[in-house]
């Protein structure tokens, strides 16, 4: 055999992907045996049965078949302006979806985008920083791999955090200096903490060259207060470091004491010299929000502060793969500029958008109340992104249990879970937690109707689990 | 992007200047010659004479390295600066200035338009996409329309039918949720279908990965295969700068093989095994082989003889075959035809356990040129289960690729029947582009063969011609002068004098002292006669300036 496990790149081997790993693996055979899977291991609510949004896919629909805009009878299927948006998606395109565009992505959607951006923060946005990608994790790995020349690089990430960060940075061969987020303090960041991170790291002979933060948390759901994102950005101008803001659930909001605030409008609230040095990537997709068009793979990152040299070797990375899907800048294009009031298809698209929306807070509120109803099981509340992250405090005698079994606590916990409910999550040791302390994570996504029911199922095998391995002694701290 | 050769030539410079803030490990894999490479070359001369842009730095911003920001370029991963990509490079930039500077300027230039020869992407050059193709992703992306009666005033009959079928292949129908990372099963199924149906030999659908275009798959395998300079891929030279941009990326070496000009762009057997033992004597360890077919930039389609000796001889050596066939159904000649890796490696009798082969395929290429969409897929055949493993996992932590290129990967391979609604037109159309690109193809090869000076094989396959320039000495020496490689001199003329862009054979690396360059064939036919006029009239007044 020409090629063995032992001479592949050990980068490869050493990188883990737990969203999709042994949990997910289980569940899709118990689904080929006929049981009945709940995935919530993914934020995929198309998945679990929501529905897109209407008009988006006429406009897309309409960008596919070019040729039905010249049918005289377009407009029996399509309403107006959904045809005008078509043609003018198509006008920005040398080639309709077919071809090719700028490698950074279509021009004029790009400038759409920096005109959301621009509505949103208050601050100018230049285009030609912002560059569209297949989905956020592209985003991601690109800057990435410009960032990390070795495993000198650091790069500072939450703890929990998003396995695509540890995963990535273990692809390249870097170093990912973790940091703490505090549950006790409901997923707070503490500068502190981060400081000690980084003198840490120092101490190894680490360059820590960039700083990750998820917000709205993923998967530990917190939205961070405008103080502590002038904290982070003040940290990071301290400590020369790229400050990577993954805000990919900025929509999804579901409480209203902490609205989004973008990393970039902090910055630039800041005024000099932190808004002139504070070198800041943030990222958004098409895949979250109350759009969750997952499978369209569309994102995009906007720089601030970096230099045009830096850039140009960015885009020229980006240039090797060609472009991004264009049907997916499309989507970016509509999501940045949706119907406005007094167009025709307006009311229809608010009323998709705050049903999904409204649900969708109800749903965290349901999960949460459901998760804290169990025995030994805590949980903070999800004030947005997808997600609920409970801490399930598990007895000496299941941890038992799992070492004879050969599994991770909550590995065990969740493949125990899996097989008497159907519902498959993602233990909490996948997002990385502190030593002697158990989660996981399950996406706030099932429909709203069926949510009760797992909840209940839940608890009964929660419940019959403590009591069978509780022997009232011990419990992994909090 | 603009002046990646440039720029690098500079930041090699650099790097070179402040070795005291390059770690060892980075210098190192730059030869000790004078010359920087693209990517290290262990034998014969240089691919790209880059030494002659190392001067050319007075147009540079001033450098950021005094900035005390975190990320400049002199921070960043030297991987990054070292890869290039030619394709999109100095002279496309030029080429979009002078088109928007076209609009408002008309009468400054001898031109009314820039025709983009320098890229494979049919439909930005007015190809219109295959009907039936599109109405299918139509209806599965606003899947509303098929509760609609008014649909089938607008759509075929079979493409409303493929729709159903295709969404009852998708989990809950949703063409917007994430999918398996390998691509949807029921997608893959159709696929390896196709495949059996080309080859004669069974295809198992989980073999098979479906990517955002042939690109990221062959990122990916190199990946997988690249730990550091120590290991080779032995890539053709000429070859698609994918290649070359990947593997330094990825920290590899490449290890190149000549394709033979004279023979057609021929490979010999004899060339890779020399080239292999020379990599070895070097300490690195050679991993994969490279083989586009049809050839990108060459235009050649190789003989299943030919095929079978490259089989056999990644077999002995114990190579991975990385077969590159995205332009499988672009074959223009009667007497050349396409013969998949898999199915000559099958028809040697050799099996999963005897040769590991990746076969890429994209929606891209072929006679649909979706590029837009990045679709593609690869077949991964003769691995253990430990490394199908690590695969697996690479693709993961990019969740999967976009559902509508899926579909249209599954479309390509189960286009309508005979009895279809949409087969007649469905013929017409795939035998409209493919016949007209074939005469495009022959147009351009003579006009290119008439020139003083350029020889030009035939393009027997795939989207390009790549023209051997006899560039006189006064040309090469006037080159020198503005520090540009010759043939990129030639290009940058030929763009200014009459708006057509191609890519200078130094992107694609060509043996030393010759000069080439790459026209795609896809410019409208109707087009054709006013290009050829506009090249030849050009390269008579070049010849004319530089004759010696």
């Amino acid at each position: 055999m020409a090629l063995s496990y032992d001479s592949l790149n050990e980068n490869v081997k050493k990188c883990q992907y737990a969203v999709r790993g042994e949990l997910y693996l289980r569940a899709s055979e118990l689904q080929k045996e006929g049981k009945k899977i709940i995935f919530t291991n993914v934020g995929n609510p198309h998945a679990l049965g929501q529905k897109p949004l209407t008009f988006p896919r006429q406009v897309v629909a309409l960008c596919q078949a070019p040729f039905l805009l010249d049918d005289p009878n377009v407009g029996m299927l399509f309403p107006a302006d959904a045809i005008a948006r078509a043609k003018h998606y198509l006008s920005l395109t040398s080639g309709g979806l077919g071809a090719y565009s700028d490698s950074r992505g279509l021009p004029g959607v790009r400038k759409e985008v920096a005109e959301f951006i621009e509505r949103r923060d208050g601050y100018p946005s230049d285009p030609e920083l912002i560059f569209l990608t297949d989905g956020a994790s592209k985003g991601v790995m690109q800057i990435l791999n410009c960032v990390i020349r070795g495993d000198g690089d650091g790069i500072l990430v939450p703890v929990p955090q998003y396995p695509l960060y540890s995963a990535t940075i273990s692809l390249l061969g870097g170093s990912l200096v973790p940091y703490y987020l505090d549950e006790s303090e409901n997923w707070g960041l503490d500068v502190d903490n981060l400081r000690q991170s980084v003198a840490q790291a120092r101490s190894q002979g680490i360059t820590v060259k960039a700083m990750v933060i998820i917000n709205p948390g993923n998967p530990t759901g917190q939205c961070l207060s405008e103080a502590n994102l002038r904290e982070i950005l003040k940290f990071c101008y301290n400590e020369k470091l790229v400050l990577l803001g993954d805000e990919v659930y900025q929509q999804n909001i579901y409480q209203d004491e902490r609205p989004f605030i973008s990393s970039k409008k902090v910055l630039m609230d800041m005024g000099s010299p932190f808004s002139k040095e504070v070198q800041l990537v943030s990222f958004h997709t098409v895949s979250k929000g109350y759009w969750g068009e997952c499978g369209q793979r569309g994102g995009y990152f906007e720089m601030t502060n970096i230099p045009p040299r830096v850039v140009e070797e960015i885009y020229k990375v980006a240039s090797i793969a060609l472009s991004p899907n264009v049907s997916a800048q499309i989507f970016m294009g509509l999501m940045v500029s949706p119907p406005k009031p007094g167009d025709i298809s307006y009311d229809q698209f608010a009323r998709e958008s705050k049903g999904i929306l409204e649900s969708l807070r109800r749903r965290a509120r349901i999960m949460t109340d459901g998760f804290n109803s169990c025995k030994n099981v805590v949980c903070n509340f999800t004030e947005g992104a997808m997600y609920s992250f409970p801490q399930i405090r598990l007895p000496p005698g299941a941890i038992q249990a799992a070492k004879q079994a050969g599994k991770v606590p909550d590995v065990f916990y969740c493949l125990k879970l899996l097989e008497a409910t159907g519902i498959s999550t993602v233990p909490g040791s996948g997002f990385g937690q502190k030593e002697g302390v158990f989660h996981l994570r399950t996406t706030i996504l099932p429909a709203e109707e069926e949510m009760p029911e797992i909840m209940d199922s839940f608890k009964k095998f929660n419940d019959e689990f403590m009591t069978q391995y509780d022997n009232n002694f011990g419990y992994s701290r909090m | 992007m603009r002046r990646f050769l440039i720029n690098q030539g500079k930041s090699l410079l650099d790097n070179t200047r402040r070795q005291h803030h390059t770690t060892r490990r980075f210098l190192s894999i730059l030869p000790s010659t004078s010359a920087p490479v693209p990517v290290p070359v262990p034998s014969r001369a240089p691919l790209v004479s880059l030494s002659r842009f190392l001067s050319s730095t007075s147009k540079m911003a001033a450098s950021d390295s005094a900035s005390s920001l975190p990320v400049t370029i002199d921070s960043i991963n030297p991987k990054v600066l070292k890869c290039e990509y030619a394709v999109r490079g100095e002279i496309v930039n030029i080429a979009q200035k002078l088109q928007d500077d076209l609009k408002s300027n008309k009468d400054a230039y001898p031109f009314d338009e820039i025709i983009y020869c320098n890229i494979g992407n049919p439909q930005s050059l007015g190809q219109l996409p295959i009907k039936f193709f599109r109405e299918v992703l139509a209806l599965c992306d606003h899947t509303s329309l098929l509760d609609e009666s008014e649909t089938h005033g607008l759509f075929s009959t079979d493409s409303i039918d493929r729709a159903w079928k295709i969404l009852d292949q998708i989990p809950g129908r949703a063409t917007g949720a994430y999918s398996h990372s390998q691509g949807i099963k029921g997608l893959r199924d159709t696929i390896a279908a196709g495949m059996e149906a080309r080859d004669g030999f069974p295809v198992d659908p989980n073999d098979i990965f479906l990517t955002d275009g042939a690109s990221p798959a062959i990122h990916m395998m190199l990946q997988l295969l690249l730990s550091s300079e120590k290991d080779g891929i032995l890539c053709p030279i000429p070859q698609y700068p994918l290649y070359s941009a990947s593997i330094a990326l990825n920290g590899g070496s490449l290890v190149p093989y000549y394709l033979d000009e004279a023979t057609g762009w021929g490979l010999e057997i004899s060339d890779l095994k020399k080239q292999v033992e020379e990599a070895r004597s070097k300490g690195i360890a050679v991993r994969a082989l490279v083989v586009i077919n049809p050839g990108n930039p060459t235009g050649q389609v190789l003989a299943e003889e030919n095929q079978r000796d490259i089989v056999n001889f990644c077999k002995q050596e114990g190579l991975v075959l990385l077969a590159d066939e995205v332009y499988q159904e672009n074959v223009y000649v009667s007497d050349k035809e396409f013969h998949s890796f898999k199915k000559v490696a099958r028809s040697l009798g050799y099996g999963e356990k005897d040769i590991s082969l990746v076969s890429f395929q994209s929606i891209s290429k072929g006679y649909y040129g979706e590029c837009g969409k990045r679709g593609g897929y690869m077949e991964v055949t003769g691995f253990t289960s430990d490394v199908r493993e690590q695969i697996y996992k690479l693709a993961t932590v990019n969740l999967c690729s976009n559902i509508s290129g899926q579909i249209l990967a599954s479309l390509v391979m189960s286009p309508p029947k005979p009895g279809d609604d949409s087969y007649d037109s469905y013929i017409a159309e795939r035998d409209g582009i493919l016949t007209s690109m074939a005469r495009r193809a022959k147009t351009l090869e003579e006009a290119l063969n008439n020139l003083e000076g350029v020889t030009c094989n035939r393009a027997e396959g795939a989207m390009y011609l790549f023209p051997r320039i006899d560039l006189p000495q006064k040309a090469i020496e006037a080159a020198e002068t503005v520090n540009t490689a010759p043939d990129a001199f030639y290009c940058k003329r030929l763009l200014n004098a009459t708006g057509i862009v191609v890519v200078p054979g130094s992107g694609f690396g060509q043996v030393p002292g010759t000069w080439h360059f790459r026209c795609t064939i896809l410019p409208q036919e109707e087009k054709i006669p006013d290009i050829v006029n506009r090249l030849t009239e050009f390269h008579k007044s070049f010849m004319d300036e530089f004759r010696n």
